[in-house]
């Protein structure tokens, strides 16, 4: 199958700088791809240069099997959505849809027909005589949603286009892109530092650190099954525990620590790693461990005492140490917790990530 | 693979930015090269090309006229500018005390320098006019022994140029260092009164140094003025009496119009040019150092910051050990 | 007892404590009198040339010569604002500043409309279409804004009369775009430089080329600074001197330098009402534009100073 947008061997150069390093990434048509990292990792660099906006240093960029590596942005069959949504001041908002239609010298039936359409699509038709300054902010952000979907195209870039929007907007709108993109079955690739957007919106997540994908997959892979210790620190809130120790591999792994002596028995491995023993770290989620009954029914147990305890409303967060090592586990807001109370916690092996601890390559 | 396209887009950039082009080249670097090579030629009315070597700038330090000009705008520079700034930030800070009509008083501050120094010069004049101005009007008043006509003696005339400088321009001044004032982050006056800092020490020991952009701006402001200044010379003394205001800007002009000697006039010019080079490479070079201060600061910052997030991550074992 | 003081504690406080309660009273202290003075002996120093020259300018001749300076006239007349506008003598023509005034209005309206419009293509290319080279420029004419006029000026004169524009108004307009764009491009550089780029990325999207980006979003948007360079401009060129009696030729002699004319040349007797008046007149334009524009005028001297 032709692939929607595929990036081949793409570099990117500013001065001596590298920002992308032979980068290369298939999207499928129709698939709704997140770009996921922290700022500077080259995310939204990457979508200009798929948008035409930077000119690449190596590589090549294919849409819908075109080369486009040379293309102008408007020849690309790219729409494409701002942060700061990025709408003309000065024009009504019928006018910013209609702009890049209108510089196009498409007929004006046709340009009514695709603003009509859009605005449909987003509910903004009441806005249309509006200036930008009148509008709010989730208002803006649909227009500029517009002005992408009146273009007629393809692949659809959002470049962390909820990013200037407050929490509550914020989760609105992401239901409605994921909406939009159930409608459309458009490709879409989005920009975002927002986990929560990436795990929600994506089929697949990119996880982008020094602009090199680190991990490409479905999210509750990148959740559960992180390829290294970036990944598995950057996904998940509150954060991954880790402690750091000695880990032999082989038939029945174990991790050994100060104060801990672990079988890890049913962790999978990766067929990679040998059986000698090594310096590692273990990652596990807070919301993978037990406390108390429920503990002691799995494969490991530790017993603990609650240092800091952290009510969220919906959960509550508990802190221990284990080994010196600070430990957060996540349980039900039910469930009361005292500073100074001593418990028991416990988790399955099989759900927690073993990294080297020289490459912090999963083990 | 370092092969570029030709973009339309671009070559649009370039043809937009002719005049730039034109301008920045063709005026500042050809016409400042064509000048320098005059100097060195004989050219009296006409420019020509037989060199002379540096006779020009011989005979050049060798006139009075021209070493008076220097001596001139020197003491008209240096006078004028702490002049300026220091009635402009006092200015400044009595505007600062919230007082009622503040923007009446700037308006009445600042007219001065929206007429031309050509109007500054001639109501001077007027007013410095030993029979019928200021002196005359005081003396009337029955205060006999006032004294204010500096323009008629030698030896005071530059003083009254001065003067007149200073109300032109040091509205200017406030204003900018009324904005200065007030772009000083707030908390530091609360601060500055809890600990019990009297007023007058705040003001400057306290936001005097954090107002340095607006001192520069202010200050890069004056010095281009007092290197231009040449309307008002002209209209207020002609350069007179004798010589004795006589400025390097009137000198150029006089030499390559009435003078006819072109060649004496490019020299003097040129070295109009060399206080501005020496302050710009001065100026580059601390350019150059602050910005290699920042990129060290910021190294540190993003270390700091990486290795934070990477504690933060519990990771920071294998990043020590790399 | 102690519930009704937690319901009402303000209401026992104000009874129960005495002293300071309330706003403090607002006193005239010694310093705030010093203020004021001082503020009110400052605006004297710059006001009493205004006033000397309005009173000056409404005197007759044998009122002046009494030497009362300050005074308001008490043989008010206009007879000399009516000959500094019509009669007055500038070197060998006797028309007035009148010509002056035309010639001023004539030399400014185009040179504000090129130079602004050439200062905000340059500070939209130099901001939006980068290419190698072009901070070069920019660097050349950053330091253009530094350079004495008097360096480039005579190699610019004969450039002038070479190419036959030399004393025409067309030159003298073509001159005053050249010594405004290094500040105002500046003014623009730093104004498109504040906007988000994601606007010009997203025009680009949206298919738009260099120049269709230039006049459909970014001049509709640049309203504001371009009123700033507007004043900048109008103020400056109408000020000019050096630049009109080198460069403008003799029929196209603007207001500041006939207004010279008329104060040096002395046929018998200096006229002094006649002289303030036409200096009055001369400024009023850019008083004018001062007073109506209020801040925008502040603005525009400290954007222009201000290296961004």
């Amino acid at each position: 199958m032709e692939h929607s947008v595929s990036i081949k061997d793409l570099s990117l150069n500013f001065g001596h700088v590298r920002v992308l390093e032979h980068l290369n990434l298939d999207i499928d048509q129709g698939e709704f791809l997140v770009l996921l990292g922290p700022s500077g990792c080259g995310k939204s660099t990457l979508l200009n240069c798929v948008a035409g906006l930077l000119d690449v240093t190596g590589g090549q960029i294919f849409i819908d099997g075109k080369n486009v590596t040379w293309e102008e942005p408007k020849d690309r069959g790219i729409g494409m959505v701002f942060q700061s949504y990025a709408l003309y001041p000065q024009m009504s908002v019928e006018r910013n849809l209609s702009f890049g239609l209108r510089v196009a010298g498409m007929k004006k039936d046709e340009i009514d027909r695709r603003v009509a359409r859009a605005s449909e699509i987003l509910q903004i038709e009441p806005l249309l005589q509006r200036k930008p300054v009148e509008l709010s902010g989730g208002q803006r952000q649909r227009v500029a949603i517009g002005r992408a979907l009146v273009r007629d195209v393809d692949v659809f870039l959002f470049d962390e286009p909820l990013s200037n929007l407050d929490a509550k907007l914020r989760s609105e709108l992401r239901v409605e892109i994921k909406r939009l993109h159930l409608r459309l079955k458009n490709t879409m690739i989005y920009v975002t530092h927002d986990q929560i957007e990436a795990m929600t919106l994506a089929d697949r997540i990119a996880i982008m650190k020094g602009g090199v994908i680190q991990q490409l997959d479905v999210p509750s892979v990148i959740y559960n099954k992180p390829v290294n210790l970036f990944v598995a620190g950057f996904i998940g809130s509150p954060s991954m525990n880790f402690l750091h120790g000695e880990f032999t591999g082989g038939a029945s792994p174990k991790f050994v620590s100060q104060g801990v002596n672990w079988d890890l028995k049913g962790y999978e491995t990766l067929p990679s790693t040998g059986a000698d023993k090594r310096q590692a770290t273990i990652g596990i989620r807070p919301e993978h461990i037990a406390i108390n009954d429920e503990a002691k029914s799995m494969p490991v147990t530790i017993d603990v005492e609650i240092e800091v305890v952290e009510p969220m409303g919906s959960d509550t967060l508990g802190w221990v140490r284990i080994g010196g090592e600070s430990v957060t586990f996540r349980v039900a807001s039910e469930i009361d917790l005292q500073v100074g109370q001593k418990l028991t916690l416990g988790f399955d092996p099989a759900r927690a990530s073993v990294f080297d601890g020289n490459t912090g390559e999963r083990l | 693979m370092a092969q570029r396209r030709w973009r339309l887009s671009s070559l649009q950039a370039i043809i937009g930015t002719i005049p730039l082009i034109g301008v920045s080249v063709g005026v500042f670097v050809i016409c400042i090269i064509f000048s320098i090579l005059w100097s060195f030629t004989s050219s009296k009315l006409f420019p020509n090309f037989d060199w002379v070597g540096f006779e020009n700038y011989d005979r050049l330090w060798q006139t009075s006229r021209w070493i008076v000009s220097v001596q001139n705008i020197w003491l008209f520079g240096v006078l004028s500018i702490v002049g300026n700034m220091v009635f402009g930030y006092v200015l400044a800070v009595f505007m600062d005390q919230r007082i009622r009509m503040e923007d009446t008083f700037r308006s009445i501050f600042l007219y001065p320098f929206a007429m031309s120094l050509v109007v500054t010069g001639l109501v001077w004049q007027w007013m410095m006019d030993p029979n019928l101005g200021v002196q005359a009007a005081m003396q009337n008043l029955g205060l006999e022994w006032f004294r204010f006509a500096p323009l008629t003696d030698a030896n005071t005339a530059i003083y009254g140029v001065i003067v007149a400088g200073i109300w032109q321009g040091t509205g200017v001044t406030m204003a900018i260092l009324l904005a200065g004032l007030r772009g000083v982050d707030q908390e530091i006056w609360k601060a500055a009164k809890v600990d019990g800092i009297p007023n007058w020490r705040t003001y400057l020991f306290i936001a005097l140094p954090m107002m340095r952009g607006a001192i520069a701006t202010a200050f890069v402001l004056q010095c281009v003025g007092v290197v231009r200044v040449y309307d008002l010379i002209i209209a207020l003394t002609q350069g007179g009496p004798g010589i004795a205001t006589q400025m390097p800007a009137v000198f150029v002009i006089q030499h390559i119009t009435n003078r006819q000697n072109v060649g004496m006039g490019m020299a003097a010019a040129a070295m109009m040019l060399a206080p501005i080079i020496v302050l710009i490479a001065i100026r580059a070079l601390v350019m150059w150092r602050a910005a290699a201060q920042e990129k060290r600061a910021a190294k540190l910052a993003i270390a700091a910051e990486e290795r934070e997030r990477l504690e933060a991550a519990g990771i920071a074992a294998p990043v020590a050990a790399e | 007892m102690t519930d009704q003081a937690i319901s009402s504690p303000a209401a026992g406080m104000a009874t129960d404590v005495a002293g300071p309660a309330g706003p403090k009273p607002k006193r005239l202290t010694a310093s705030r009198v010093g203020v004021y003075a001082f503020l009110i002996i400052a605006a004297l120093f710059f006001l009493i040339p205004l006033w000397v020259m309005i009173v000056t300018s409404l005197k007759t001749l044998p009122e002046i010569r009494l030497g009362n300076l300050f005074n308001w006239p008490s043989d008010l007349t206009f007879d000399p604002w009516i000959k500094a506008w019509t009669t007055a003598c500038t070197g060998r023509d006797c028309d007035g500043i009148s010509p002056g005034f035309w010639n001023s209005v004539k030399i400014t309206v185009p040179s504000v409309i090129l130079s602004v419009f050439l200062a905000a293509l340059n500070g939209y290319a130099l901001s939006f279409w980068k290419y190698r080279g072009s901070e070069l420029f920019f660097g050349l004419l950053m330091f253009g804004a530094f350079v004495p006029y008097q360096v480039v000026i005579y190699p610019l004169i004969i450039a002038f009369r070479e190419i036959g524009i030399f004393a025409t108004l067309p030159g003298i307009i073509i001159l005053h775009s050249i010594f405004g764009m290094p500040i105002l491009t500046l003014l623009f550089r730093n104004f498109f430089g504040s906007l988000p780029g994601e606007l010009f990325r997203a025009a680009r999207v949206d298919g738009a080329g260099f120049w269709q980006i230039f006049v459909m979003i970014m001049l509709p948007m640049s309203v504001p600074i371009t009123i700033v360079a507007i004043i900048l401009q109008v103020t400056g060129i109408w000020n000019d001197f050096l630049f009109g009696v080198v460069f403008a030729g003799r029929p196209n002699m603007p207001m500041t330098v006939q207004l010279n004319n008329i104060v040096t040349t002395t046929t018998g007797i200096r006229e002094y009402n006649v002289n303030m008046a036409a200096t009055i007149l001369t400024a009023l334009v850019p008083l004018a534009v001062y007073f109506i524009s209020g801040k925008w005028f502040v603005r525009g001297i400290a954007a222009g100073a201000v290296k961004g």
